[in-house]
């Protein structure tokens, strides 16, 4: 079975996106212009409370950042989505969620009045508003996964902007392993150290993709990623 | 200084208690190498919750010790880390669940006794659901991150006697499983008991 283009969209900077996958149906994002950041939130969406669950996502694969190969995980032992493919390498998940507060501090105000919709907005309370779309609050908030950028840990802990981390056309895919709710952020990473508000569209192309083969890159990973497709399979295909 | 609460936490048991604005919790690990799994809430009002990115954003440091501020998901100091003999404590890690346990070791581990069993036991009784139960704080667990991206569970930094203080900056509801893991060093594959001392 061959891959289908299912259709299009084009994220502005600053705007936030949701939709529902069936598994069988990918999404591909590309930074079109170089230097994009999408925060990004996971949900079973036949059953919320199931949802992406950071720490579950790097101790089962031993990592702190994520690439091709790499599944995401829910605090149920299952897996939301796998990448399977990825020009850029590495992807956080740990930097946070930029906030209202951080927006103002390190940009200023550009108000709607003025600024129509180039105004300035934020990943989180952009994604709370989404999430209040399905019912769902902040008690459902959880750790964004960072497309497109990376945080740098050295030895002694600190945590460190590696800006320049996706160039012009840099792509990432995530195929959808049960019926799940994404939400997207296109905004300013966290920790990004300020300047000029002026976050980075993003396209996004919706895909009808084959299912996980035996020897897909995802699940021949690790072994626990093969026990995550098992107990996947089980309950959401 | 006087002592309001003076309890042991059994190997696998939990404790969920409010320690009060201004009142410190000392966190004594009694025989060393335990994992101490923490979650913390504003006590009148649980959105107002731990939030492990924004603790480790805030001080750019993934590591918690001596002067790390513990925030809340809304921004708000919960508790302050003011004494630490351990030196370095994780967050990064979460808890051990039944359902992870069975991608990480093996699918016939579902039936090991696991910290978010003990999170919601303890966190139903005190009002909260799943969708309260965030990530957590490991005491007294090392889980190293490297500068290429990969992460490791390491042999614990604590020993026998070690403790850390928590300070209260808020009335803050303290929700901890004692970790029970089996499959892994969090413990030295001992589970023992840790005390928990709230004075002010």
């Amino acid at each position: 079975m061959s891959e289908t283009i299912l259709w299009e969209d084009l994220l502005h900077g600053g705007q936030t996106w949701s939709h529902v996958l069936e598994p069988g149906m990918a999404l591909r994002l590309t930074d079109t212009e170089g230097g994009a950041n999408v925060s990004a939130l996971f949900y079973n969406a036949l059953q919320p409370e199931e949802r992406y669950n950071m720490p579950d996502t790097l101790k089962a694969q031993h990592i702190a950042r994520l690439t091709k190969g790499f599944v995401l995980y829910s605090d149920m032992g299952r897996i939301l989505c796998s990448i399977t493919d990825d020009s850029v390498g590495w992807h956080d998940p740990i930097g946070g969620t930029l906030t209202a507060a951080q927006v103002e501090s390190k940009y200023g105000e550009k108000p709607y009045q003025q600024y129509r919709n180039d105004w300035t907005q934020a990943s989180k309370e952009g994604l709370l508003l989404e999430l209040a779309k399905y019912g769902l609050g902040s008690r459902d908030l959880t750790p964004t996964l960072n497309l497109f950028s990376k945080v740098q840990v050295d030895e002694t802990g600190a945590m460190k902007y590696i800006p320049g981390n996706s160039k012009a056309e840099d792509f990432v895919e995530l195929r959808a392993e049960m019926k799940v709710l994404i939400l997207l952020s296109a905004n300013h990473h966290a920790m990004e150290p300020g300047g000029a508000y002026a976050p980075k569209p993003v396209k996004v192309t919706v895909k009808r993709v084959p299912p996980p083969g035996p020897d897909d890159i995802c699940r021949v990973s690790r072994p626990e990623n093969g026990r995550g497709f098992e107990l996947t399979a089980r309950c959401c295909r | 200084m006087s002592t309001i609460l003076d309890v042991t936490v059994l190997a696998g048991d939990g404790f969920s208690g409010v320690v009060k604005k201004g009142q410190t919790m000392r966190m004594i690990d009694l025989e060393g190498n335990q994992a101490a799994d923490t979650l913390l809430y504003n006590a009148h009002d649980f959105t107002d919750r731990y939030s492990a990115v924004d603790t480790i954003t805030a001080q750019g440091n993934i590591y918690l010790t001596k002067g790390t501020k513990l925030m809340s998901q809304n921004g708000n100091v919960l508790m302050t880390i003011t004494e630490d003999l351990c030196g370095r404590h994780d967050t990064l890690g979460g808890a051990c669940s039944q359902e992870s346990n069975m991608v990480r070791y093996d699918i016939g581990k579902r039936y090991m006794h696991a910290c978010r069993q003990t999170f919601l036991k303890y966190g139903l009784a005190a009002g909260l659901d799943k969708r309260d139960i965030a990530h957590n704080i490991n005491f007294f667990m090392n889980v190293p991150v490297t500068p290429e991206g990969k992460l490791t569970f390491e042999d614990g930094l604590s020993a026998p006697g070690k403790y850390l203080d928590l300070y209260a900056n808020m009335d803050t509801l303290v929700l901890i499983s004692n970790c029970p893991q089996l499959n892994n060093p969090c413990n030295a594959y001992n589970p023992t008991p840790i005390r928990l001392v709230v004075t002010e």
